[in-house]
């Protein structure tokens, strides 16, 4: 049956009409048509909830459509698990990897695989996929000690060795550093240039009106139009998205300077590798005053985590004045007392960190404010009033335009927009003297993360410390007024918003010595 | 050719309601199919088995068995709640009844009605502390709390074993490996005791359920409980301690254990014997899930399984089967109850020897790549 369908020479390679998906009362996807030649960028393009996932999930068989059609160069198929779309030829490569850290690359890469293979073999086939594709990995290594970017790899390798004709990649650049997307893209051209189609989920708008040849545009579950991005500006692309203008995220440099109160103060901050895979943190020593964002820069897995971890007291430190919030050590205190003094944190992982999964949001609201909310969300004894809390849910809700299919929905049900933006807002409702960001808009649609950013920025203009993690450089030139970079578990200072650029911060990303730039800088000119 | 689970995309309210029910019918089923396999009338056979339920006398029985149940398996929902796995009420029961009979069996003579009061709060204490070990073990030394908690049985057996044999021992007593009778005021009065013996160990149980059940849907603590055991990492960014949840679950389960140890030492069997429990510690494990972890269902189910225990001893005594189909009945009905629920959560796929069947595959699966 498959090779019958692959002798067929048909230009579209697949052809979608009138597909439809139905979760509750909620139409996910309502009559999508859409057709990928052979050989094109396809760009899939939609905020979040707009239905990008489920369409993609249904042509990859992971969800079975409620009504329509699939076509596959030309003849109608029924696509009912990931094991036949790969069959047919369609690879995907999703957003979240799922690789074993302990495992070697050309290990991960077999168990993918349904043949029983040698080791030996996958791992010569990696080599050659990874040389002729330009994507450098070396099938040994522990993928525990491997950069995103580089598991990114695996994965794309381990697509390719199935042999596919579509491509589906989910959101591929959020994870990467600017030179990282740099080799990604050249690496897709070259795909394009064997004839192989891409269907490539995105929502940098940028890329997409660099790299794609068409774009579809969904919006609350509908096609709102197909386009040549070439011909459109990235305004004109987040229009079609949202359905609205998209809000610019305004920023003005803060007034006062080095007069301004500290409100956190880092000096010598260490700390030992809690684990195999995690990183020590060494001397960092960091100074976020009221009223300003600083942002710190760095390629995935050099520490941000752990510094995260210590900063907001879930890790405790050796010595108390390792960290000061608003003139307090509270380097032995823990989370809630550091909350009490004003601060807040949003940790990189919503769901199983920031979040419980399996509560509803009112119950996630309470997870981190019952301590500094205590008079208003708790009677006597220990009792909780679920009414206020419900209430102070539904603020944050409507404060930042949480979309949802219920009243009360469990934190697993949102999108991942949707639930950064609650539990981002569910900080911001404190009103906190100091937040802590990490990853604000990780995997959040344009619309969602400029709204998410503006909140950041109006918040320290309202005379709040902004300390903002974050491995999208762009983000990180949008809203802060100092960029410092983390490597290797050491921190740069940081630099103010007009001395830096992106090619020093890139060197510092890539382990250069604080000042080494001068030098060159100063050889240069 | 294999079998393999795949998660359902939603679980059904009507059967999560449902399977508690379903479980039973099947248990009656297979229960059932044994008797006669035995070579007994299948329906005479069931019908002795529940018939405890139609006599007044029986149903103050049903009581008495129910009560332990209701008050470990309480405590227990509260472990299973944080993810934390408590298999030692059985040794928290004894040595519930054991610190508890320490005043009557020392001071026999010694009448109050503070005795009683005296006797519940020290078998509490007894059990929490007798309780607290795995958890301390557990932080200390990062042992694993099941071993630690199970082997902690025998030692509580073995406990009360050398008491009653050895410095407790009755001394008008024939010898006997018992304790002397406790006096009036060291035995938990009766609810009725015209129509039958239940004591009030069984209204300890239902308030006991009551106060937890308020406390696990209303309160910060239940809460925490609630978020310890969904996902720790959320629990600790809420700034709470895993380590003190241990010691927490670990004590309430004792102290409620330990309650129902003297309780029923003190109202069942007025004076302490070398063995004080049918196993309840081990059977509470079985109300607890029967019960879904929630109080008020607890109590449902601790009745259930007092029946299991009264049906046993009836189809003894009339068809002089062996006392273990009791046993046979609650391993069914554990066996039933988990494979309701897990068959709520995930459906069965057979997987073919060659690659899986084409085409003809139902809605619903697990992404693969995930």
């Amino acid at each position: 049956m498959v090779d019958d369908t692959r002798s067929i020479p048909h230009a579209d390679l697949l052809e979608v009409r009138g597909l439809t998906k139905v979760f509750g009362q909620l139409k996910a996807c309502d009559r999508i048509d859409l057709t990928i030649a052979k050989g094109e960028i396809h760009a899939l393009l939609g905020e979040n909830g707009a239905g990008k996932s489920t369409l993609v999930k249904m042509l990859f068989g992971s969800l079975e459509p409620a009504a329509g059609e699939i076509r596959w160069k030309g003849k109608p198929v029924r696509i009912a698990s990931p094991g036949e779309a790969r069959r047919l030829g369609i690879g995907m490569v999703f957003q979240h990897f799922s690789l074993f850290e302990a495992l070697t690359a050309a290990e991960n890469i077999a168990l993918s695989l349904d043949r029983d293979t040698p080791i030996g073999d996958i791992a010569q086939r990696a080599r050659q996929v990874s040389a002729a594709y330009g994507l450098p990995l070396d099938p040994g290594a522990l993928v525990g000690d491997l950069s995103v970017g580089e598991r990114q790899r695996i994965e794309i390798i381990r697509c390719l060795l199935q042999e596919p004709e579509l491509i589906i990649l989910d959101e591929p650049t959020s994870v990467l550093t600017p030179q990282e997307a740099d080799k990604l893209f050249e690496t897709l051209e070259r795909l394009r240039g064997e004839g192989k189609s891409i269907l490539y989920i995105s929502h940098r708008l940028e890329e997409v009106k660099r790299m794609c040849d068409r774009a579809t545009v969904l919006r609350h579950g509908k096609v709102v139009g197909h386009c040549d991005p070439r011909g459109e500006t990235a305004a004109s692309l987040a229009r079609m998205m949202v359905g609205t203008e998209v809000l610019q995220v305004v920023r003005q440099a803060p007034e006062g300077g080095a007069t301004r109160e500290p409100v956190l103060e880092i000096r010598g901050l260490t700390r030992r590798p809690a684990g195999p895979f995690s990183v020590p943190l060494r001397g960092i020593s960091l100074t976020v005053r009221a009223g300003e964002v600083i942002g710190v820069a760095g390629v995935a897995g050099n520490g941000q985590g752990e510094f995260f971890e210590a900063v907001s007291g879930e890790a405790l430190q050796d010595d108390a004045g390792m960290v000061r919030i608003r003139g307090k050590d509270v380097g032995r205190t823990g989370i809630s007392a550091r909350r009490l003094l004003g601060a807040a944190f949003v940790p990189e992982e919503r769901l199983g960190h920031g979040a419980v999964p399996t509560m509803t949001l009112s119950d996630n609201l309470l997870l981190s404010r019952y301590r500094t909310d205590a008079k208003a969300f708790l009677a006597a004894a220990g009792v909780v009033r679920s009414g206020v809390v419900a209430a102070a849910s539904k603020r944050v809700v409507e404060a930042m335009d949480v979309r949802k299919s219920a009243e009360n929905p469990e934190a697993a049900a949102l999108s991942g927009g949707n639930l950064q933006k609650f539990i981002i807002g569910r900080e911001l409702d404190r009103q906190p003297a100091l937040m802590i960001v990490n990853q604000p808009t990780w995997g959040v649609d344009a619309g969602a993360a400029a709204r998410i950013r503006q909140a950041l920025i109006d918040l320290a203009r309202a005379g709040s410390a902004v300390l903002v993690i974050s491995q999208d450089l762009d983000e990180l030139f949008e809203i802060s007024d100092a960029i410092a970079v983390m490597h290797d578990g050491t921190m740069s200072p940081p630099l103010p918003r007009a001395e830096a650029t992106y090619e020093k911060v890139g060197l510092l990303m890539g382990g250069a010595e604080p000042g080494h730039f001068e030098h060159a800088h100063a050889g240069a000119a | 050719m294999r079998l393999e689970l795949v998660k359902r995309p939603q679980r059904s309210m009507l059967f999560s309601a449902l399977s508690p029910f379903i479980a039973f019918v099947l248990t009656a089923a297979a229960g059932a199919i044994m008797f006669a396999l035995l070579g007994y009338n299948p329906v005479k056979a069931l019908g002795t088995y529940i018939s405890p339920l139609t006599e007044v006398w029986q149903l103050h029985e049903l009581a008495i068995k129910a009560a332990p149940l209701i008050l470990i398996a309480v405590g227990l929902s509260v472990c299973y709640r944080a993810n934390i796995w408590n298999i030692g009420a059985e040794g928290q029961f004894i040595i519930g009844g054991v610190v508890g009979s320490i005043v009557p069996v020392l001071y026999p003579t010694y009448e109050s009605w503070l005795l009683l009061p005296l006797m519940m709060v020290m078998g509490m204490i007894g059990g929490a502390a007798y309780a607290s070990i795995p958890p301390l073990l557990k932080v200390r030394f990062n042992t694993n709390e099941i071993l630690t908690s199970l082997m902690l049985v025998y030692i509580a057996e073995n406990v009360l074993d050398w008491l009653v044999r050895g410095p407790w021992r009755d001394p008008n007593g024939y010898n006997f490996p018992q304790t002397a009778q406790f006096n009036d005021y060291a035995i938990l009065p009766a609810i009725a005791s015209s129509s039958g013996r239940a004591h009030i160990g069984f209204i300890f149980a239902l308030v006991a359920a009551v106060l937890m059940w308020f406390l696990m849907k209303r309160m910060l603590k239940g809460f925490e409980v609630r978020v310890m055991g969904a996902s720790p990492r959320a629990g600790r960014f809420a700034g709470f301690s895993h380590g003190k949840m241990v010691f927490f679950a670990f004590m309430v389960s004792g102290a409620l254990t330990g309650l129902a140890g003297i309780s029923e030492v003190s109202g069942t069997i007025n004076q302490l014997q070398p063995v004080i429990s049918p196993g309840y510690g081990f059977t509470a494990i079985i109300v607890a899930f029967l019960g879904r972890l929630n109080p008020l269902g607890i109590v449902a189910a601790g009745l259930v399984l007092a029946l299991t225990y009264l049906g046993g001893e009836a189809v003894q005594t009339a068809l002089g089967l062996s006392d273990k189909v009791a046993r046979v009945f609650q391993g069914m009905l554990l066996f039933f109850v988990l494979g309701c629920d897990t068959l709520i959560h995930y459906r069965i796929r057979l997987i073919g020897a060659k690659a899986e069947p084409a085409a003809a595959q139902p809605a619903a699966r697990l992404e693969e790549a995930h």
